[in-house]
C-alpha cells in the first residue's frame, strides 16, 4: 500500500517535471530541440510501460548501472506518462487563445513572463481534467511493479490470496485501488477549481467545497442529463 | 556478456519473440478490441433506456472496473476461474475492461445525435429497436472510431500485462529468452522496438483518419 502510494506521488512528480519541459520543448521554433522532444515524447508514447520498466531493471545493470527497484519504478513510470501527458501540455498551451498571446506583445512581456504569469495558468486549468485521467492510469500502471521485485499492494493481495480466499483478497484490494484512485479525482477535482477560481472563473475552493453550494451541483446535474 | 549488443543473440531472440506477437499480442490485441467495441455499446446504449436507479448502478460497476488495474483484475479472474485457459481470461478481461471505456466513448457519440434526429423517429412512430439500430448508433458510431482506435492502441501496450498470469506473449518470451542466455539486453530492446514499429504508424494512421471523419461532416 505504502509503496503503491509512494510509486504513484513520486511519478507523478517526475511526469509533470518532463511533461512541461517536453510539452514546451515540443513547441520551440528551433528544429533540434523540437524534433529532439518529439522522439522522446513518441519514444516513450510507443513502447510499453512493461516494456521499460523491464529495460531499467534487467538491461541498465548490463551496462553497469544497477538502479534500485524503487527507482526504476518512479523513474519508468514517471518517464512513460510524462510524455502521454506533455502532450497534454502541449495541446493545452495551443488552446490558450491568441488574443492572449497579442495583449503579452502589446504589453512587451518578456518570453518567460508571457509564459510564467499569462499562459500558463491558462493551459493548467485546461490540463488539469487529462492530467486527472493520467494520474488514475498511473495508479493504475504501479500495479505491474510486483513484476520487478517490489512488494506493492498487488504482491501483498496475492500474500493475502494464499492465506485467506480469492474473492476476499481481490475484492479488498480492488476496493483500495478504487478509493484511492475516488479521492485523487476529488483532491484533482479542488485544484481544477482553484485553477479556475485564479483565473477570475468560478468561486474559490472554499466555497465549492462548502455543503451549500447550490450553484455547482445544479451545474454538474445539467451537465449530466443535457 | 562482454560486448553490448550482440548481434547473434537477437537474431537467436527475433523469431521466438515474432511468434509471440503474432500468436498472443495480436490475437488479444483484436479480439478484445472487438469485444470492447461491441459490449461498449451495448452498455451505452443499456444505461440509456433503463431507469435511473439501474443506470446509477451500471455506472458504479462502470467506473469500479475503470478505475481499478487491470493486472489485479486479471489476478483476480485467473484465480476465480482456474478451469479456463490462462489466454481466454486475458482475452475477456481486457474486453470487459477497456468496453467500460468504449461506452464512455459511445456515450458522448450518442449524445451528440442531434434532437431532431429523436424527434424524427417518434414522428414516424419507429420502434425502440428500429430507433436505435437504423437511425442513432449509425451516427453515433461514426465519430467514434478513431477513439476505438487509440485504445486498441493502449490494449496493445498493455498486453505484456498477461505475464503476470503466465501466458508467454512477447515481453514474457524475450525475458526467458534472456533468463537463459544471459542477455536481457537484446530482448527486451527488441520488443520495445516491435511495440513501437507496430503502434506508431498505427497511431498516425488513427489521426489521420481522425482528421478525414471531422472534414466529413
Amino acid at each position: 500500500m505504502w509503496i503503491t502510494l509512494q510509486l504513484t506521488l513520486g511519478g507523478a512528480l517526475l511526469a509533470i517535471v518532463i511533461a512541461v519541459v517536453l510539452g514546451l520543448g515540443a513547441r520551440v521554433h528551433n528544429i533540434v530541440v523540437r524534433g529532439l522532444c518529439r522522439t522522446v515524447i513518441e519514444f516513450f508514447r510507443g513502447t510499453s510501460l512493461v516494456v521499460q520498466l523491464f529495460f531499467l531493471f534487467f538491461v541498465l545493470p548490463q551496462f553497469g548501472l544497477e538502479l534500485p527497484a524503487m527507482v526504476c519504478g518512479i523513474l519508468g513510470l514517471g518517464l512513460n506518462y510524462g510524455a502521454y501527458a506533455a502532450e497534454v501540455v502541449r495541446g493545452s498551451i495551443n488552446a490558450v487563445p491568441a488574443g492572449q498571446w497579442e495583449a503579452t506583445t502589446a504589453l512587451s512581456l518578456s518570453k518567460t513572463q508571457t509564459m510564467r504569469r499569462i499562459i500558463f495558468p491558462q493551459a493548467w486549468a485546461l490540463m488539469i481534467p487529462s492530467l486527472t485521467n493520467y494520474l488514475i492510469h498511473m495508479l493504475k500502471g504501479t500495479a505491474i511493479v510486483s513484476f520487478i521485485t517490489l512488494s506493492d499492494l498487488t504482491f501483498h493481495t496475492e500474500q493475502l490470496r494464499v492465506q485467506t480466499d480469492t474473492f476476499f483478497a481481490y475484492g479488498v484490494s480492488l476496493v483500495i485501488y478504487f478509493v484511492v484512485a475516488y479521492i485523487l479525482t476529488l483532491l484533482m477535482n479542488g485544484l481544477e477549481v482553484r485553477a479556475k477560481h485564479r483565473l477570475g472563473r468560478g468561486e474559490p475552493l472554499r466555497e465549492a467545497l462548502s455543503v451549500k453550494a447550490p450553484n455547482t451541483t445544479v451545474a454538474a446535474e445539467g451537465g449530466r442529463s443535457a | 556478456m562482454n560486448q553490448v549488443w550482440d548481434w547473434d543473440a537477437a537474431w537467436a531472440v527475433l523469431p521466438e519473440l515474432l511468434m509471440a506477437f503474432v500468436h498472443v499480442t495480436l490475437i488479444v490485441t483484436v479480439a478484445s478490441t472487438a469485444i470492447a467495441a461491441v459490449l461498449g455499446l451495448l452498455i451505452a446504449i443499456l444505461r440509456m433506456s433503463v431507469p435511473k436507479p439501474v443506470a446509477v448502478v451500471i455506472n458504479f460497476i462502470g467506473d469500479f472496473i475503470r478505475m481499478t488495474p487491470i493486472v489485479v483484475q486479471l489476478l483476480f479472474a485467473y484465480w476465480t476461474f482456474l478451469n479456463v485457459e490462462p489466454l481466454t481470461i486475458g482475452i475477456a478481461v481486457f474486453g470487459i475492461h477497456y468496453s467500460t471505456y468504449m461506452a464512455e466513448v459511445y456515450r458522448a457519440g450518442i449524445e451528440s445525435v442531434p434532437k431532431g434526429q429523436w424527434e424524427a423517429t417518434t414522428a414516424l412512430s419507429m420502434s425502440k429497436t428500429r430507433t436505435w439500430t437504423a437511425v442513432i448508433v449509425p451516427q453515433a458510431v461514426r465519430a467514434t472510431v478513431p477513439a476505438l482506435g487509440n485504445y486498441a492502441i493502449s490494449m496493445f501496450k498493455d498486453t505484456p500485462f498477461l505475464l503476470s498470469i503466465g501466458v508467454v506473449e512477447m515481453v514474457r518470451a524475450g525475458l526467458t529468452f534472456g533468463g537463459n542466455n544471459f542477455r536481457y539486453m537484446e530482448a527486451i530492446t527488441l520488443a520495445g522496438v516491435i511495440f513501437l514499429l507496430a503502434s506508431y504508424p498505427t497511431s498516425l494512421l488513427i489521426s489521420r483518419l481522425e482528421k478525414r471523419l471531422a472534414y466529413n461532416y
